[in-house]
């Protein structure tokens, strides 16, 4: 079988909110594929009992004072959004 | 020629004893980038109005008051966002991005006297190790223009190696300072994971990234070093530790200590050249006084698969951000907001970065989390192990930067797993978060090879003592590639 079948790619991509073409979706399944096979070597490791890491140096509770701080000035924050109105960030109606 | 040949420290004299301003070493940048990036192709954007206009205040500092790197111009790679300056990631999702903040590395570059002449090139959002997955262009490597300068900082390699500028600051998440300094004959230093703030680093995988400085000379590393690091209550993954002066660990002195050569960094996939370089510089390290030993790193073959699945899992969380509201591009003609962010993010983002976004989202989606996100992290540990077992007995373990010199533009760009193979000597440091450095030791065909030295968590000077030890008793770092200087573009 298959490491990644064609419609699992289709599925990931909508997960993603990637839309890709059927022609998109033949070379993902593909290139994921090698990639996926290749990944599948590490079951030749024996883990059990070990430990994952999530970091690679570990750090617990950082903890700091509950300081106000003065945020960022909200016109300078819209520069980059590409709509906005009123200081509000602008999108499209979202309710059907 | 270039000014750039010189160290920070030849600078710093001529600066002294004036017989250059630091307006006319800005002006040396610019000239130099006009007459030779054309060809080259390091930088995407250019800070000339701004960077003269500093350099003119920076002369009037009074010399006591002057750093080691004061007045001297700087390259940065373009994933660490810089206010006022174009900040694209090679992307075309943030064509146009005008940062409103420093990143902390960036402002502490400026806190330094440093001069940001511009932003560098790099394979789009990190991903790569050629630059060639740049969206905006492809730059070559200042040795053979017909080859690649590695990646994924490129832009921040060729740059230096080209003499445009005598530093930069790249990003390494899997050997993204390391290979691309080796295939461009320049140092580059991978920190220890938490040394530098990644506050304004463009997030790719968060718990690998690392910016850190790529130079001509193994002492500069260590001064831009020293000059970025540090705690940043913004980052709470920086280590609040002391940064010590790095170029006071520079003894030329290695006598006794203990180097491990990872037998698995001499074997398959590695290729003769490179092996033999390596060879070489065991017998000069082994002639200033260093005790050489094998040593092995048994799980080096199970880095690889480990770190895809892993750095494509935190991207596709990270990349998430992008989704055309906030910031970046918007595609036009959206009827709903489900539309936007689909159709912004297939136009955005290019074919390496969808690959790893749906790589990463298929790891970590129900159903095959366990099977390949949490079997990838449990590997992590074994990688990490092979280091910490390693360092219970040598103060440095040394190897290979990459399997092979450079290799040519377009070669390699279709077929991701030859592609990927090329970091496998680099990406166990990141996956232990260990500092690492690759110093030029050789060439192959006129092409730069380098020798990665790997240290222990924090133990940056002693990994820059063995680099200068090294650099010192060789003469690889003194040659520069000949680029004709053209026609101003």
């Amino acid at each position: 079988m298959a490491a990644i079948t064609k419609d699992q790619v289709k599925h990931v991509a909508n997960l993603a909110r990637l839309a890709i073409t059927e022609e998109e979706a033949e070379h993902y399944t593909e290139k994921l594929a090698s990639i996926i096979e290749f990944a599948e070597q590490l079951n030749e490791v024996d883990t059990s009992g070990v430990a994952p890491t999530t970091h690679p140096v570990p750090l617990v509770n950082v903890l700091r004072k509950d300081e106000p701080a003065k945020g960022l000035d909200r016109d300078l924050m819209l520069k980059n959004v590409p709509e906005h109105e009123d200081g509000m960030v602008k999108v499209p109606s979202i309710l059907g | 020629m270039t000014l750039f040949n010189h160290s920070a420290k030849e600078l710093q004299q001529l600066l002294h004893s004036k017989e250059v301003s630091v307006s006319e070493l800005t002006d040396e940048a610019f000239r130099r980038i006009g007459k030779v990036d054309g060809d080259v192709k390091a930088f995407l954007a250019l800070n000339e109005e701004q960077a003269k206009a500093r350099a003119a205040e920076l002369d009037n500092t009074p010399a006591d008051q002057r750093g080691p790197l004061h007045g001297l111009p700087v390259g940065v790679k373009d994933n660490i966002v810089t206010e006022g300056l174009e900040t694209t990631c090679a992307s075309r999702m943030l064509g146009g991005f005008d940062p409103i903040y420093h990143a902390t590395a960036a402002k502490k570059l400026d806190d330094a006297g440093l001069i940001t002449v511009g932003k560098v090139n790099m394979d789009e959002f990190a991903m790569g190790g050629s630059t060639e997955n740049s969206y905006y262009k492809k730059t070559a490597n200042p040795w053979n223009l017909d080859y690649v300068p590695g990646g994924s900082s490129g832009g921040s390699a060729a740059a230096v190696a080209a003499g445009e500028v005598p530093f930069t600051l790249g990003s390494d998440t899997g050997g993204s300072i390391r290979q691309p300094a080796a295939y461009c004959g320049v140092v580059g230093m991978k920190p220890t994971y938490g040394r530098v703030s990644r506050y304004g680093l463009v997030a790719f995988a968060s718990s690998l990234d690392q910016i850190g400085p790529i130079t001509r000379t193994v002492e500069d590393n260590a001064f831009l070093l020293s000059a970025i690091s540090g705690h940043d209550p913004y980052d709470s993954t920086s280590f609040d530790i002391d940064v010590p002066d790095f170029a006071s660990a520079l003894t030329g002195d290695i006598k006794g200590l203990k180097i491990g050569i990872a037998s698995e960094y001499l074997g398959e996939g590695v290729g003769e050249a490179s092996r033999n370089a390596v060879k070489d510089a065991i017998k000069v390290l082994e002639s200033l006084g260093a005790e050489v030993e094998e040593v092995s790193l048994p799980y080096t073959k199970y880095a690889l698969p480990a770190y895809y699945l892993l750095s494509s899992s935190e991207a596709s969380s990270n990349l998430a951000r992008f989704d055309g509201i906030r910031y970046g591009y918007r595609a036009e003609d959206a009827a709903n907001l489900e539309e936007i962010y689909k159709k912004t993010r297939s136009e955005g983002f290019g074919d390496e970065v969808k690959t790893r976004i749906m790589l990463g989202t298929f790891a970590l989606s129900s159903g095959f989390y366990d099977a390949y996100y949490k079997k990838a992290q449990k590997v992590r540990t074994l990688v990490r192990d092979d280091f910490t077992n390693a360092f219970e007995k040598y103060d440095v373990v040394i190897g290979p930067t990459s399997p092979t010199a450079a290799f040519k533009l377009g070669e390699q760009i279709d077929d991701p797993l030859t592609m990927y193979a090329n970091d496998i000597l680099t990406i166990p440091v990141n996956l232990a978060g260990v500092p690492a450095i690759s110093v030029p030791c050789g060439f192959d065909n006129g092409l730069p090879l380098g020798l990665q030295i790997i240290g222990r968590h924090f133990d940056e000077s002693t990994v820059y003592r063995v680099a200068h030890a090294f650099e010192q008793a060789t003469d690889f770092h003194k040659r520069m590639p000949e680029i004709r200087e053209g026609l101003e573009q």
